[in-house]
C-alpha cells in the first residue's frame, strides 16, 4: 500500500501520531503487550551535527558499510561553533576537532554539509524547516533531543542516541516500539504579550518534566491553530522538557503557506498531491488518546522559570515559591536545592529579580518572528546600562533576512551584540558562556545547573520578556514598559 | 560484528563488586570523537595504581574479565563496552550485570556471561594460584572452563544467537533489506530529498 492508501483506508480511528507511524512501518514487529516486538520504521530525514555523529560514522567505517541514503541526510555545524570572528580557526582544540571530523566524514560519505560561513549554516532545527525539508507526515531524526521541534509541521520527529544514528545511516530505519499519545488541548485566545513560549512553559510546569515520558504530545485547540509556524516550532521544541519523545501539531493552511516556495518543498503536481495527503493528517474525530491535558489560553500570562529544571516556573506576576509550597517530598527537596543554586529567596517577586545577561537565541526562539517581536519592543527604548544582551540568529539565513529588514541596526543601536548563527549560549560548549554566578534571562530551553556555563543561573523566558528585561534590568514583560519614544517596526 | 562461538584467553580476576561504568571509563573520555582507541581509558583511574591487576605482567594480555557482582551499573555510556573491547576483552564474567551494560555488550560483540558467584570464586582462586591461566567461554554449550572447572553460564537466547551469527542490530536490520527496498519504492515522489541541494 502507498502512504496515501494506508492513511485513507477505512480502519479504526487514529491519532495524527498513529497515522504517521503506520505510514512508515517497513515491517511490523507483532506481538501483544509486553511481548510486543519493535516495528521497523522508515526514516525520511536524518539531520546530523558535529557532536553526536563522529562515533556513528566511525562505526560505519569499521563495519565497511555505506551510508544508505545520503539524499535523505543533511549536516550542519552548530553546537561548537563560535558566533564571533567566524572566519578565524576555532580556538578550542576539542571543538575544532569535532568540526573538522564532521567535515571529513561528510566529504567521505557524500553528505550535504552546511559549514560555518555558509549561508544555510545554523542550528540544525532551524535549518531543516527553513529549507523546506521538514514537511507534514515525514519522520525526522537527529542525534539531538530537540528534534521534537520539527513536529510543528505534523512530522514525527525525535532525538536518538549514537548507535541509532549509525543504524539510520546504514539502514534508513529504526527498530522501535510505538509511543503512547497525549493530547494537549489549548483552547482560547492568548492575551497581548503572551506567546507560545509561555504556553509550553505553563504546560511543563503543569505536567512536570517527566509527565510526557513515553508519549508523543499532540498540541490541539483554537489557541494552537491561531499560532504561526514559528510559534508552533517553539512549543514542539520544548516537548522534550516535559519528558516526551516528540510533540506534534496537525498541519493546516498555516503549514502549507509556510512551506510553499521553500527550496525543498514539492512543486507543481507534486505540491498538489502532497497537500492532498497532508490534509488527511489530522486526528480522527473518535480517535482515542492515552492521556489528555487541558490548558486555558485566556488565563495565561508571561511565564518564567525560577529553578533549575524547565518545570520550575511561575507566571511573571508571581513570586519565587518556598519549599513548603510543594506537597511532594522530592519536589520540596528539588525546590530547596534550586533556590540555593539560583541564589533566590522564597517570596521574592519574580519581577524584582535582577539579571546580568539577556540571551535571545537557541533553537527555541531564534527565528525571524522571535527577532522581530523583540526588536519591536526595544525599538526607540534604552537598554539598562548594566545589562549585556546577546542576539544570536538561529541560522545564517535568518541573520541575512534580519539584516535586510534592518533588525540588526535596532539591536545594535539598543546596545545589544549582534552575533553569527549557532547554538551559542544555549549550552556551554562554545565560547559563549555565563560566568560563575552570572544570572541570565534566556530564550533557550534548559535551565539546568551549569547549562549555560559553570555556575551560571538561567531564567527561561519568551523573546518579549527577554526584550523587556533588557530595558528594565529585572525580569519584566512588555506591559511593564513606558511607551516608547521611537517608531515601532512595521513588520509584525 | 565478528561471529563468536567460543573464546579462549587469559583470565583477569577483578575481585570487586559494583563496578559502575564511571569506573570502567571516566567521563572525561567521552569528549572524544572516535569509537575506537579507548584502550587507555579503560579503568583509567585504577590503572594509575601499579598494583592494579591489569598492571601485572601475567594479566596485562587478558581477554576474559572475571568480575564481582553488579558489573556495569550506572550511566548508559556505550563507551564502557568500547573501552573493554579496545583493550582486548572479548568476554566478561559476573554473577549480575547492569541492564544497559548487558544490552550494549550484546550490540557490540562482547560476551557478558552470567556465572554463579560460587563459580566466580573458584575461577578467581585458580587465576590467583596460576596467573596467566586461560578461561574458555563457549556459547554453544553455555559453559565457562578454567583449569579443571567447567561451569554453566546464562545468556539470553536472542543475544546468544546474535553473537554466534555475528549480527549486530544493524546487521539484523540489513537482513530485512528487501523489505526496506520495497518500502522505498512506494514512497511518493514529493517526499523531501536533501540532494541535489536547492537554495532560495
Ligand atoms: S540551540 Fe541549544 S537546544 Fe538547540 S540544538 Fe543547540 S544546544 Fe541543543
Amino acid at each position: 500500500m502507498s502512504e496515501q492508501e494506508r492513511s485513507t483506508a477505512p480502519t479504526t480511528p487514529k491519532t495524527l501520531a498513529e497515522k504517521v507511524w503506520d505510514a512508515h512501518v517497513v515491517r511490523e514487529g507483532g506481538g501483544e503487550g509486553s511481548a510486543r516486538r519493535p516495528d521497523l520504521i522508515y526514516i525520511d530525514l536524518h539531520l546530523i551535527h558535529e557532536v553526536t555523529s563522529p562515533q556513528a560514522f566511525e562505526g560505519l567505517r569499521l563495519a565497511g558499510r555505506p551510508l544508505r541514503r545520503p539524499d535523505l541526510t543533511i549536516a550542519t555545524e552548530d553546537h561548537n561553533t563560535p558566533t564571533l570572528e567566524i572566519h578565524k580557526p576555532i580556538a578550542d582544540p576539542t571543538s575544532r576537532t569535532q568540526i573538522e571530523t564532521l567535515r571529513a566524514n561528510c566529504a567521505e560519505y557524500g553528505v550535504r554539509l552546511h559549514s560555518l560561513g555558509d549561508q544555510e549554516q545554523g542550528i540544525v532545527h532551524v535549518v531543516g524547516p527553513q529549507l523546506g525539508l521538514t514537511q507534514p507526515g515525514v519522520t525526522v531524526v537527529c542525534g539531538d533531543s530537540h528534534t521534537s521541534t520539527h513536529g510543528a509541521f505534523g512530522a514525527l520527529a525525535f532525538g536518538i542516541g549514537t548507535s541509532e544514528v549509525e543504524h539510520v545511516m546504514a539502514t534508513q530505519t529504526l527498530s522501535l516500539k510505538p509511543f503512547k499519545t497525549m493530547a494537549i488541548n489549548v483552547e482560547g485566545t492568548l492575551r497581548t504579550g503572551v506567546t507560545s513560549k509561555d504556553i509550553i512553559l505553563a504546560v511543563i510546569a503543569k505536567i512536570g518534566t517527566g509527565g510526557g515520558q513515553g508519549y508523543v504530545l499532540e498540541y490541539r485547540g483554537s489557541a494552537i491553530r491561531a499560532l504561526s509556524m514559528e510559534a508552533r516550532m517553539t512549543i514542539c521544541n520544548m516537548s522534550i522538557e516535559a519528558g516526551a519523545r516528540a510533540g506534534m501539531v496537525a498541519p493546516d493552511q498555516t503549514t502549507f503557506d509556510y512551506l510553499e516556495g521553500r527550496p525543498h518543498a514539492p512543486e507543481g503536481e507534486d505540491w498538489d498531491a502532497a497537500v492532498d495527503y497532508w490534509k488527511t493528517l489530522r486526528t480522527d474525530e473518535d480517535a482515542r488518546f492515552d492521556a489528555e491535558v487541558n490548558v486555558n489560553a485566556d488565563e495565561l500570562e508571561p511565564f518564567v522559570t525560577w529553578g533549575t529544571n524547565p518545570g520550575q516556573g511561575v507566571s511573571l506576576s508571581e513570586s519565587v515559591p518556598a519549599p513548603e509550597d510543594f506537597q511532594d517530598e522530592n519536589a520540596r527537596a528539588a525546590c530547596e536545592r534550586a533556590l540555593t543554586y539560583m541564589d533566590l529567596s522564597a517570596g521574592t517577586p519574580m519581577k524584582d529579580i535582577r539579571v546580568d545577561t539577556v540571551f535571545l537565541g537557541s533553537c527555541t526562539n531564534s527565528r525571524m518572528e522571535d527577532l522581530r517581536s523583540a526588536a519591536n519592543i526595544i525599538n526607540g527604548r534604552q537598554k539598562d546600562p548594566e545589562i549585556r544582551m546577546i542576539v544570536v540568529p538561529g541560522s545564517a539565513r535568518v541573520r541575512l533576512e534580519a539584516e535586510a529588514e534592518g533588525l540588526d541596526r535596532i539591536f545594535k543601536d539598543f546596545g545589544a551584540e549582534w552575533r553569527f548563527a549557532g547554538c551559542s549560549m544555549c549550552l556551554g560548549m562554545n565560547p559563549d558562556q555565563l560566568a560563575e554566578g552570572e544570572r541570565c534571562a534566556s530564550t533557550s530551553n534548559r535551565n539546568f545547573e551549569g547549562r549555560q556555563g559553570k555556575g551560571g543561573r538561567t531564567h527561561l523566558v519568551s523573546p518579549l520578556v527577554a526584550a523587556a528585561t533588557a530595558i528594565r534590568g529585572t525580569l519584566s514583560s512588555p506591559s511593564d514598559l513606558e511607551p516608547a519614544d521611537g517608531a515601532t517596526v512595521s513588520a509584525a | 560484528m565478528e561471529k563468536i562461538t567460543t573464546h579462549t584467553g587469559i583470565g583477569v580476576p577483578l575481585r570487586q563488586s559494583d563496578i559502575d561504568t564511571d569506573q570502567i571509563i571516566p567521563a572525561v573520555y567521552l569528549k572524544r570523537i572516535t569509537r575506537t582507541g579507548f584502550d587507555d581509558a579503560l579503568f583509567a583511574r585504577w590503572r594509575k595504581d601499579p598494583e592494579f591487576v591489569l598492571n601485572q605482567e601475567s594479566f596485562s594480555q587478558g581477554s576474559v574479565l572475571v568480575a564481582g557482582p553488579d558489573f556495569g551499573t550506572g550511566s548508559s555510556r556505550e563507551h564502557a563496552v568500547w573501552a573493554l573491547k579496545d583493550y582486548g576483552f572479548r568476554a566478561v564474567l559476573s554473577s549480575r550485570f547492569g541492564d544497559i551494560f548487558r544490552g550494549n555488550s550484546g550490540k557490540q560483540g562482547l560476551v557478558a556471561a552470567q556465572v554463579d558467584q560460587g563459580d566466580i570464586e573458584l575461577i578467581w582462586k585458580e587465576l590467583d594460584n596460576h596467573p596467566g591461566t586461560t578461561v574458555t567461554v563457549d556459547l554453544e554449550s553455555r559453559t565457562v572452563s578454567c583449569g579443571s572447572l567447567v561451569a554453566p553460564f546464562e545468556i539470553d537466547d536472542y543475544t546468544r544467537w546474535r553473537l554466534m551469527e555475528g549480527l549486530d542490530d544493524i546487521g539484523l536490520t540489513l537482513q530485512q533489506e528487501p523489505d526496506i527496498t520495497a518500502y522505498e519504492q512506494t514512497r511518493p515522489s514529493w517526499k523531501p530529498k536533501t540532494l541535489p541541494a536547492k537554495y532560495s
